[in-house]
């Protein structure tokens, strides 16, 4: 694997992209440390796409600087491109072609030379279990294979850092969950990685650093742990089954809550910071006061509703926005 | 590798790429195949007829200078429709992330549909000869004539990717192809004499492209309506002159415009 001399795979400062009057990116900063997997997510129309195709040299900024494997994006684009595989969000890989066409065409652009271009896709195929459909024109490949075949091609320079944009949209959860494992192997092989995804699980499993974007900016920024920290912390709920038992509900609930109750018509709802043990004495205080409980528990919040409080939108938005 | 050797051999990795394509999409070269052979039946056996051509002779032969010019101006679109669906489906971004010259992108397409317009000229010249064309000048005329086909296609090839630089879908190709193109072709002497077109058109005819590559081709064969009348405007006095002056002409300004453009159509 080619080597460079800086600590972070990715450097970006202020990275500005405009469409029309429109900020695709409104000043983004970026550091991903080398080996290590970042995941860029955000709804539709965030700005994830465009960071990649800046970050890849397939458009410019309007501002801002970064750098890439060490080299500048835009004095060294060449450099940059030697340095990187791009998996972009339509699986580029050419239908027209066989699957092993499809990376010798790529070794060779690379200059790897004929024969070991040939080799090279032979290897790439058997490591992602594509040998047998080597001669197959890829229009004939199933959805995950052109992912896979798509992902392949990303490798075949084994570039330093890679960047998988959208990598399993579209796929079938059979097909999502085969990908993840490759993507997990790649990952342990010391690849550094930069990948978009709407898919909280996604980001959850495969990265070590969570950067949510909205709007073309960096809102948060961390582990899944810390972003669920972001959302607040375990929360008491109570359902109780008649309507007229609410205030008293509100009552007993606030006695172990750390902040006030939030009623929405039977259920209460409030910030608790005593874990299990203030749950087991709200369920005692609640059967002292002999209430009919529907449901009762301490939740945690989930990586959506962290997404759902920082981006202030729900998880799944629509269409995407040309980006 | 240097800087020159390495863009002749990324022009070729993506040239052999178009020519799998052809290969494989073979409903793709209907208009370089089928639709110059429609035309030949049609013209030679239900049009023909009712046209004669000045100086006598037979219209078939008369017709296969014109529908050999009229391919290949046709053939810019080949290239035009290629780039367009690569741009369309995210080809592109696949070979803008790969450490090659932004431009080997284009000369491999240009490269490819070189080696593609060949197959018209081919088809062309078995169809001519199946309806009665023949070459009645020497050898060395007729590898002119030739050479100035393909000398010609060369030149249209960069029409081609200047068009897919200021569109981007392949129907919109399609578009220009049926505004700008077509008339191009027909208001020339691809299919009748110029002399028997009005004043504007006349004119237009005489100093369209298209007509002095038809006349030079009925030259250098030894066809009718291949006599020079010396007298006459320079592109009749000329056609061979002219048609190569325009194909010069052509790749000056085309190739560097249509690089610029491209350029600033993928920056975004």
């Amino acid at each position: 694997m080619k080597v460079s001399t800086t600590p972070l795979a990715i450097e970006a400062h202020g990275l500005v992209k405009l469409y029309g009057d429109k900020a695709a990116l409104d000043g983004v900063d970026l550091d991903v440390p080398r080996g290590s997997v970042c995941a860029l997510l955000g709804p539709n129309g965030a700005g994830k796409t465009t960071a990649v195709r800046v970050l890849t040299t397939l458009t410019e900024p309007d501002a801002g600087t970064a750098r890439v494997a060490g080299h500048d994006i835009a004095t060294d684009a060449v450099e940059v491109r030697r340095s990187i595989g791009l998996a972009a969000q339509d699986a580029t890989v050419d239908g027209l072609l066989t699957g092993h066409e499809n990376l010798t065409m790529i070794g060779e652009l690379h200059h790897l030379g004929r024969k070991r271009a040939v080799a090279r896709a032979d290897e790439l195929l058997e490591q992602f279990t594509l040998g047998d459909a080597r001669d197959k024109l890829a229009k004939e490949y199933s959805g995950g294979m052109r992912r896979r075949l798509d992902l392949a091609a990303t490798l075949v320079a084994k570039p330093e850092v890679l960047f998988l944009d959208e990598p399993t949209t579209g796929l079938d959860p059979r097909a999502r969950i085969d990908l993840w494992d490759v993507l997990e192997q790649l990952v342990d092989s010391g690849a550094t990685l930069l990948l978009t995804t709407q898919y909280l699980e996604e980001a959850d499993r495969l990265a070590d650093d969570i950067i949510v974007v909205d709007h073309g900016h960096v809102i948060a920024r961390g582990d899944a742990r810390s972003l669920k920290r972001q959302a607040g912390g375990d929360q008491l709920h109570v359902v109780c089954v008649d309507r007229a038992d609410v205030e008293t509900v509100v009552e007993i609930v606030g006695r172990f809550a750390s902040g006030r109750p939030t009623v929405e018509d039977r259920a209460v709802t409030a910030p608790a910071d005593g874990g299990v043990h203030a749950i087991a004495r709200l369920a005692q205080a609640l059967a002292e006061a002999d209430i009919a409980v529907e449901d009762l528990g301490l939740r945690q919040p989930t990586l959506d509703d962290a997404f759902l409080t920082l981006t202030g939108a729900p998880a799944e938005i629509e269409s995407e926005v040309a980006a | 590798m240097t800087a020159p050797q390495a863009f002749a051999a990324d022009t070729w990795v993506i040239a052999r790429r178009g020519i799998k394509h052809m290969r494989r999409q073979p409903e793709a070269l209907s208009d370089a195949t089928i639709q110059p052979i429609m035309f030949v039946l049609l013209f030679a056996y239900v049009f023909g007829g009712a046209i004669s051509v000045p100086g006598g002779g037979s219209y078939k032969e008369f017709l296969m200078g014109g529908i050999f010019a009229q391919t290949i101006v046709f053939g810019c679109f080949g290239v035009a429709m290629a780039l367009a669906h690569d741009r369309s489906n995210g080809a592109i971004d696949r070979f803008h992330s790969l450490p090659i010259a932004r431009a080997t992108f284009l000369s491999g397409h240009a490269m490819a549909s070189l080696i593609r317009s060949l197959i018209p000229i081919a088809f062309m010249t078995a169809t001519g000869l199946a309806v009665g064309w023949r070459i009645h000048s020497g050898i060395g005329d007729a590898l002119v004539g030739y050479g100035l086909m393909i000398a010609f296609s060369f030149a249209v090839i960069w029409v081609g990717v200047m068009m897919a630089s200021l569109v981007s879908t392949p129907e919109a190709v399609q578009g220009i192809a049926f505004i700008a193109i077509f008339p191009i072709t027909f208001i020339a002497s691809t299919f009748v004499p110029t002399s028997t077109l009005p004043g504007v058109l006349k004119t237009f005819a005489e100093w369209n492209p298209t007509s002095s590559l038809a006349n030079s081709l009925r030259h250098q064969f030894g066809n009718p309506g291949g006599a020079i009348p010396h007298d006459a405007v320079f592109p009749l006095a000329h056609p061979v002159a002219y048609t190569l002056l325009w194909a010069a002409l052509i790749v000056a300004v085309c190739a560097p415009l249509s690089v610029a453009l491209y350029r600033r159509s993928i920056r975004t």
